[in-house]
């Protein structure tokens, strides 16, 4: 007699635990094949709310911790990635059809660029920032500091390497995340919530939504407390509106990238999500 | 806004208690009050916290909710310059729309009402003519720990800055030592302290602390005592004890609120204080006012809730409704 499977319910990533949907509505997740993979959440506004609550109760703790730590810690989502390699890869196989050399290469891409950006966490401020020239007796100082909550639409076709390249650079500075990941292929984003809430990355930090897209990024591109909106995966969307919403309240946006190579890593996504201070400060006049 | 008068307070405890308000006579009394069923008490609490209140009902609510806000600050840190801003925000909760209700009172401790009073100025009033009175906390609290001389004082110099209402403590240590007549007697004292010259008299609520009276039992006893020796206004907490307002307790009072109408006719207040943070539990009391001694009570000198916070989420949901988007917290005041 054959074994009877125990699918799994993948649900949203929200403040550190995984709840189902405040509407309680799920959609079939179905593999590249056609063959029923999972349910998975499908997020509603109020989902979408409480998310952007838990990120701003997140933020000062995030954004305050040193730049050293904040490494420290997105490397160790690198190190669980790495021994978890495995699942995700079985999980891309099934979801976009790939064979299982390209899916485990896809892996190996979203753990190399965690390792790249938690490099970039104490010596990205070097490069940004800058003590300026001034005609006084003053240092006069630029500092990157973190824009806050930042609203991503993950790249759509990509299932694990897309929402990586948008999460990533946006955490190193220091913000709070909530990204709504790729409608077709959200299991593995929500199998990275677990490789999350399992490492050291405070609960609120990062929140991850699943569900459609369109209905959901409206709700966070107009919401006053989001601070930045990164549209990387937003190109099938109306994302012209999407930006005239956040335009409302002063949004830092990113606008969509097509292609495989969307959010590639770059030191520029890093600075998309800082604000510069510059300081003054007397020098000693002895 | 007056409160009852004394000799009518008196003769009416006198005719229900059936002798003269000692330990022994309220303890006759009170005991005799059947006991509370704790677990249909929350259960209908619960249930009454599941409605839907949505769309043109919810506008209604939080514009109900703003209009019945002793909005407070009872910290050790308080400033005249925290009590001015504490007003102006009274006054004009949101100042980007003027069609936000005022609040009822401010609360503030009995130290702090002339800088209140003088920053209200010809907006004091009586909250049901859509004006703000000002609330001192007396009688030593949080804690009631002081003789009766010092709260009579503390009373008295409130009144006579300019308070219209007055928050007394209850002494939670003698009501649990069983010794009802003096919590009485202290009672119908600060009643008489709230009486100003010209005859009038502030109103007078009274905190029972629920969260030090331990039983539901013990919290309707509270509720029946402090009626029966006059006060105005029966209010769960003072804010600085956990737990605070809850829903049931809430519930348990205004079920002494309402057999004690059909008894007598007279309509007591209910204030809920501390903890109540989100405008939909907010909601939920409004519910339980309603659906408990009816919508007749949903008004200033009937219902107040104290609270801080809860007036900032109140009018994120406002702006929500107004707008259609999600406000946030860089849209309303710090405090």
């Amino acid at each position: 007699m054959s074994r009877l499977a125990v699918p799994k319910t993948y649900k949203l990533f929200i403040g550190g635990a995984f709840p189902r949907s405040e509407s309680g509505r799920t959609y079939e997740v179905r593999s590249a094949d056609g063959g029923f993979l999972a349910n998975a959440a499908k997020a509603s506004r109020k989902d979408a709310r409480d998310a952007v609550v838990a990120a701003r109760g997140a933020v000062a703790g995030w954004a305050g911790a040193t730049a050293y730590n904040r490494g420290q810690v997105l490397y160790r989502i690198a190190e669980l990635l790495e021994g978890r390699r495995a699942q995700f890869t079985a999980e891309i196989e099934e979801a976009e059809g790939l064979t299982r050399a390209q899916a485990g290469a896809q892996v190996d891409e979203a753990i190399d660029r965690w390792v790249w950006y938690a490099g970039w966490a104490d010596k990205f401020a070097q490069v940004a920032g800058n003590a300026n020239p001034v005609a006084g007796p003053y240092f006069n100082i630029s500092v990157p500091e973190p824009t806050g909550v930042v609203a991503i639409v993950a790249p759509q076709d990509s299932s694990l390497v897309g929402l990586v390249s948008a999460v990533a650079p946006a955490l190193v500075a220091g913000n709070a995340v909530i990204v709504v990941a790729s409608e077709r292929f959200p299991l593995s984003a929500i199998s990275l919530a677990e490789v999350l809430a399992t490492s050291d990355v405070p609960k609120g930090v990062v929140n991850v939504l699943t569900g459609s897209p369109a209905e959901i990024a409206p709700w966070l591109a107009s919401h006053s407390d989001v601070n930045a909106l990164d549209l990387v995966g937003a190109g099938e969307l109306d994302w012209v509106d999407l930006e005239i919403a956040a335009a409302d309240t002063l949004k830092r946006v990113l606008r969509p990238e097509p292609g495989p190579d969307a959010a590639a890593p770059a030191l520029d996504r890093i600075a998309a999500f800082t604000e510069t201070k510059t300081v003054w400060h007397t020098k000693s006049l002895r | 806004m007056s409160g009852t008068s004394l000799v009518t307070a008196r003769e009416r405890a006198l005719a229900v208690l059936g002798g003269e308000p000692d330990d022994a006579t309220l303890r006759r009394y009170l005991h005799g009050i059947a006991g509370v069923d704790a677990v249909g008490l929350e259960q209908r609490a619960a249930g009454l916290g599941t409605r839907s209140i949505k769309t043109s009902s919810k506008k209604w609510a939080l514009d109900r909710i703003i209009s019945l806000v002793d909005l407070t600050t009872l910290e050790g840190a308080d400033t005249p310059g925290k009590v001015r801003s504490l007003v102006a925000k009274a006054m004009n909760p949101d100042p980007a729309d003027a069609t936000t209700p005022r609040v009822a009172a401010v609360c503030v401790y009995g130290d702090m009402v002339p800088y209140a009073v003088d920053a209200l100025g010809s907006v004091h009033g009586d909250p049901d003519d859509g004006l703000i009175s000002v609330a001192a906390v007396a009688t030593a609290f949080p804690s009631g720990r002081s003789s009766l001389e010092i709260k009579l004082a503390d009373t008295a110099e409130a009144v006579a800055n300019g308070a219209d209402e007055i928050d007394m403590v209850i002494d939670r240590g003698a009501f649990l030592a069983g010794r009802y007549g003096l919590v009485f007697d202290q009672i119908a004292a600060v009643k008489e302290a709230c009486r100003r010259p010209d005859g009038t008299s502030a109103s007078l609520k009274v905190i029972l602390e629920t969260g030090e009276l331990v039983t539901y039992d013990n919290v309707r006893r509270a509720s029946w005592l402090s009626i029966l020796a006059g006060g105005d206004f029966i209010k769960t907490s003072t804010g600085k004890v956990q737990p605070a307002a809850t829903l049931p307790v809430t519930l348990l009072m205004l079920e002494v609120v309402r057999d004690w109408h059909l008894m007598t006719g007279q309509r007591i207040g209910v204030k809920p204080a501390g903890g109540i943070r989100a405008s939909k539990d907010a909601i939920k009391y409004l519910v339980t006012v309603a659906e408990t001694v009816g919508e007749e009570w949903l008004q200033p000198h009937l219902f107040r809730f104290g609270a801080s916070s809860l007036l900032n989420d109140v009018l994120l949901q406002r702006q929500k409704m107004a707008t259609g988007h999600y406000s946030g917290a860089d849209y309303v005041t710090i405090d």
